[in-house]
């Protein structure tokens, strides 16, 4: 709780906004541009398997001087697909 | 005798790139060196007043590009080091008078006679920068600890990946050990995490770096200065010397860690 009314260290603030800078600089890809790409990619993938749109998270990651596009997709199980 | 040609960039303005040549090539001078410096902004140049030459100055590097003069002609000999040159830029004309190709061949014209030639990059990322990192074989990228700069040099430091320049090595310049402590400034390992490129050195932020441009004469010179300590052993760890960090607080923990990063004990 206490923590809620910490304000967070300026230095923490400047590396944590830069983190998100550097990611969409390298890639030149916008957040925005990244929303509608995360959209295209999971009605792709809804094409051929049931998932939970809800669940997915699909994210830059960095990793040195390299990115990554990470993203986690839960299936829907079969059974309960069945069973609806 | 074949000289390492290294360009000091960092893309923001501002960050201490000339502070960075002007120390860098008097310590190297110091240690008996032949240097080279080259003020890469044309039209805004300033390595002449940092230097303490700017009356010296007859012909620039255009003069030698267009032929009005020989190399040897726009080379400015140190008042304190006759074995350290200054070719100045051109005052009065654009970026555009000079071609990366026109770079390489001054360079390697330089490379027989000296050990080391240093490149003032402009800041930006346009012609000027292109013409300064042409004939680097290295590549330093100065930035400060803070946002703007950090995420200019990681522009920097992309662009040069990109042009297969191998692996720029870092000056973080003007820290604060203070402000880092109290967590109001980006620590040495944030922003060696947050670029992922290599370490040569962190100057801290010393009064006695404007005290030097004032006269003209780099803080390398000052036996006391923080920062000409700091940028002698960078001086020196690009003439292959394995030098350890400066214990800039005397606080263990964090230099400690900074030599770790770099892998240097």
């Amino acid at each position: 709780m206490m923590n809620f009314f910490k304000r967070k260290s300026s230095a923490t603030s400047a590396k944590e906004r830069l983190q998100l800078v550097l990611v969409h600089d390298r890639t030149d890809l916008t957040p925005a541009q990244l929303e509608s790409l995360k959209d295209d990619l999971l009605k792709a993938i809804s094409q051929y398997i049931d998932i939970d749109p809800d669940a997915v998270q699909i994210g830059l990651e960095r990793d040195g001087r390299s990115q990554r596009l990470v993203a986690d997709i839960p299936l829907r199980s079969p059974s309960h697909h069945r069973a609806g | 005798m074949t000289a390492q040609v290294i360009t000091v960039t960092s893309g923001k303005g501002g960050v201490g790139k000339t502070t960075a040549v002007a120390n860098l090539a008097t310590a190297l001078a110091i240690d008996g060196k032949r240097v080279v410096c080259i003020d890469g902004d044309i039209g805004l140049r300033n390595l002449d007043v940092v230097m303490g030459l700017e009356n010296r100055i007859v012909y620039d590097i255009v003069d030698v590009i267009e032929g009005r003069c020989k190399l040897k002609q726009a080379m400015i000999r140190d008042k304190h080091f006759p074995e350290m040159y200054l070719i100045p830029a051109a005052q009065t004309r654009d970026k555009n008078a000079v071609s990366p190709s026109d770079m390489v061949r001054i360079c390697n014209d330089l490379r027989a006679d000296s050990d080391f030639v240093i490149i003032d990059s402009p800041a930006g990322i346009e012609r000027g920068f292109r013409n300064a990192i042409a004939a680097a074989d290295r590549v330093l990228v100065v930035t400060n600890p803070e946002v703007s700069a950090v995420r200019d040099a990681d522009r920097v430091v992309g662009i040069l990946e990109a042009e297969e320049k191998g692996n720029p090595l870092l000056i973080l310049n003007r820290l604060n050990p203070t402000m880092v402590k109290n967590n109001d400034m980006l620590s040495p390992e944030d922003v060696l995490d947050l670029l992922g490129i290599q370490l040569v050195g962190i100057v801290p932020e010393d009064e006695t770096v404007i005290i030097g441009s004032n006269r003209g004469a780099p803080v390398v010179n000052d036996p006391k200065s923080r920062a000409g300590q700091a940028f002698r052993n960078i001086a020196k760890r690009l003439q292959g010397q394995d030098i350890p960090f400066m214990d800039l607080n005397q606080q263990g923990g964090l230099w400690s860690a900074i030599q770790r990063l770099a892998g240097r004990k």
